[in-house]
């Protein structure tokens, strides 16, 4: 097995709430019960869940982008749960995120060769803005984006081309791990599977680790190696996709397979209910 | 088919905002009385322009420029509009995408639930109340009371759905476009919400337009499916047909696009650009 790349143990996290003198908290709601996963190298892991499972919080806990309340969190085999943000800055370069929407996680006043040039050179991957252009132009053949959109604007390109000016700007950072939270949902099926389709190359050229959230099982199927499955703020199952997907253990895990509407007419599926059968 | 209740015949509009490109091409598709019938396409293909056209909300900026839209055999482009009145958003509803954002934030839901029983039908403030409450027990919400008292946000997603489709049935319209009612919703609740409405559909016998890219929701719901690409009709058939047997190319290709559960090495086909471009080439010339 791959070497472990992330490794966390029993994270909590609660949002909201006071805190007393004594430090205790009251009022809160939480929202990850004790959550633990590993993430190999190279390897990339779907987390998926239904709204409000807490999968989004996950992703960002990993990344220390929010306190966690307990629990253990290991980057390439250092503790990184309590370590202070300036010497978070050092490993943020080695973390990546691609977003949602990349309307809203681009700057609108930008031109594409800024938003990909200036981390190049924050995290001083580039020696200088000309060696920064230069591997922003050789990589754009890669994430199959014409040279002209350099210039552009992110409203000037189409959605797919947006998304992967996205996923360029994580990748040039030549980071050990990425987190994909919802990368692909609201893009057109086609789109989607250009997406995807280069997100794993990418991961193979490069040897990317990546935690890939989403909501869509059939996505998770299509790209992942392990899947985690969440319910409210827990790991309810934990394995390889294939035998997940196969002979699922947990009966939720069961009642979002059988949510999707299968490919072909099945004059049964909308009154079945794998839920109601096996209880 | 017997007598389409709904016959939309070359149908053609334009934008008025920059290009000239039409945004419907000669579009044509019959919706038999109450069978329910799936749109189909990617973004830009043209399906939610006919979901406005048929609500008679298309924006100003869009003109059509040829074609009819005949419900019950009437051309709801030359009626005047006291005639078009008791149609749009009466005999031809809506239900909406977003959930979150369909419903007024500011008035309780029995306001939203009422305002076409009473303005429309006349009912009063009483009557009105009382049927509420039975449309709410019909999409099987428990404490409709309750329900009724509540703003939109003290609901989850799924039961504004529920309330959003017990609106839309509320003045038994004989025709429902659902514009992608469950592209937001988690899959657990798209399933109830796709279950709910079936049965109001067999219970009032009403006809549905169901817009979606989901070729799964099509498969489980659809009578039959009109396939858009680019403003253009590409393919129309009985679902079984074109599912197991396409006929168009794109058909083939959209089918290949999307992730399958089932079989992953199956799945992930981008359509081909070369077949987006012969396929903009060949309608390019239609509808102009």
């Amino acid at each position: 097995m791959a070497q472990d790349l992330f490794v966390a143990s029993g994270l909590e996290v609660a949002y909201g709430g006071k805190r007393r003198l004594n430090g205790e908290r009251v009022g809160s709601v939480k929202v990850l019960h004790g959550v633990s996963l590993r993430i190999g190298r190279g390897e990339t892991v779907g987390i998926v869940g239904e709204s409000g499972s807490g999968k989004t919080t996950l992703g960002r806990a990993l990344m220390r982008l929010i306190d966690i309340d307990s629990g253990r969190i290991a980057f390439d085999g250092r503790d990184i749960s309590e370590l202070p943000e300036s010497e978070m800055r050092p490993l943020r370069r080695r973390m990546q995120m691609i977003f949602q929407d990349p309307m809203t996680s681009l700057n609108p006043r930008h031109t594409v060769r800024r938003i990909l040039v200036e981390p190049l050179l924050f995290h001083r991957v580039a020696r200088d803005h000309a060696d920064a252009v230069r591997r922003v132009r050789d990589f754009f053949d890669r994430v199959a984006l014409p040279l002209a959109c350099l210039d552009r604007t992110p409203h000037e390109l189409s959605g797919g081309q947006r998304q992967r000016v996205g996923i360029a700007r994580a990748a040039l950072l030549e980071p050990d791990f990425v987190l994909a939270d919802e990368i692909v949902s609201g893009l057109d099926v086609s789109t989607q599977a250009q997406a995807l389709n280069l997100l794993k190359t990418l991961t193979r050229d490069l040897g990317l680790a990546v935690a890939f959230i989403s909501h869509d099982l059939s996505v998770i199927r299509a790209v992942c190696d392990r899947v985690y499955v969440m319910n409210a703020g827990q790991v309810v199952e934990e394995g390889a996709c294939e035998d997940v997907f196969a002979a699922p253990k947990s009966r939720y895990t069961r009642l979002l397979i059988d949510a999707i509407p299968p490919p072909e007419i099945d004059p049964g599926w909308l009154d079945r209910d794998v839920a109601a059968e096996t209880d | 088919m017997t007598a389409p209740i709904l016959s939309v015949r070359r149908l053609s509009a334009v934008s008025e905002l920059g290009n000239a490109d039409p945004i419907l091409r000669n579009v044509s598709l019959d919706l038999a009385a109450s069978e329910t019938l799936g749109l189909v396409g990617e973004s830009g293909a043209g399906k939610s322009t006919i979901a406005k056209a048929l609500l008679g909300v298309l924006p100003r900026t869009v003109r059509i420029t040829q074609g009819e839209i005949l419900f019950e055999g009437r051309d709801l482009r030359t009626l005047p509009r006291r005639e078009t009145r008791a149609i749009f958003g009466d005999a031809i509803a809506l239900v909406p995408q977003d959930p979150m954002t369909a419903l007024n934030p500011g008035r309780r839901i029995e306001a939203q639930l009422t305002d076409g029983l009473r303005l429309r039908r006349g009912m009063s403030a009483h009557a009105a109340h009382k049927r509420a409450l039975e449309l709410l027990a019909e999409v099987h919400i428990r404490d409709p009371e309750r329900v009724l008292r509540a703003y939109p946000h003290q609901l989850s997603g799924g039961m504004r759905q529920r309330v959003l489709i017990a609106a839309a049935f509320a003045l038994e319209p004989k025709i429902i476009v659902a514009d992608e009612p469950t592209t937001a919703l988690d899959v657990t609740v798209q399933k109830q919400i796709l279950r709910l409405m079936r049965q109001m559909q067999k219970a009032h016998r009403t006809a549905v337009i169901f817009v979606t890219h989901d070729l799964g929701v099509v498969a489980q719901i659809c009578d039959r499916v009109t396939l858009m690409f680019a403003g253009a009709v590409i393919e129309s058939g009985a679902t079984a047909d074109i599912l197991s047997a396409p006929r168009h190319a794109y058909t083939r290709a959209l089918i290949a696009a999307g992730p399958r559960y089932d079989r992953p090495e199956a799945a992930l086909k981008p359509v081909p650009e070369d077949l987006v471009t012969r396929l903009r080439l060949e309608v390019a010339g239609v509808g102009r």
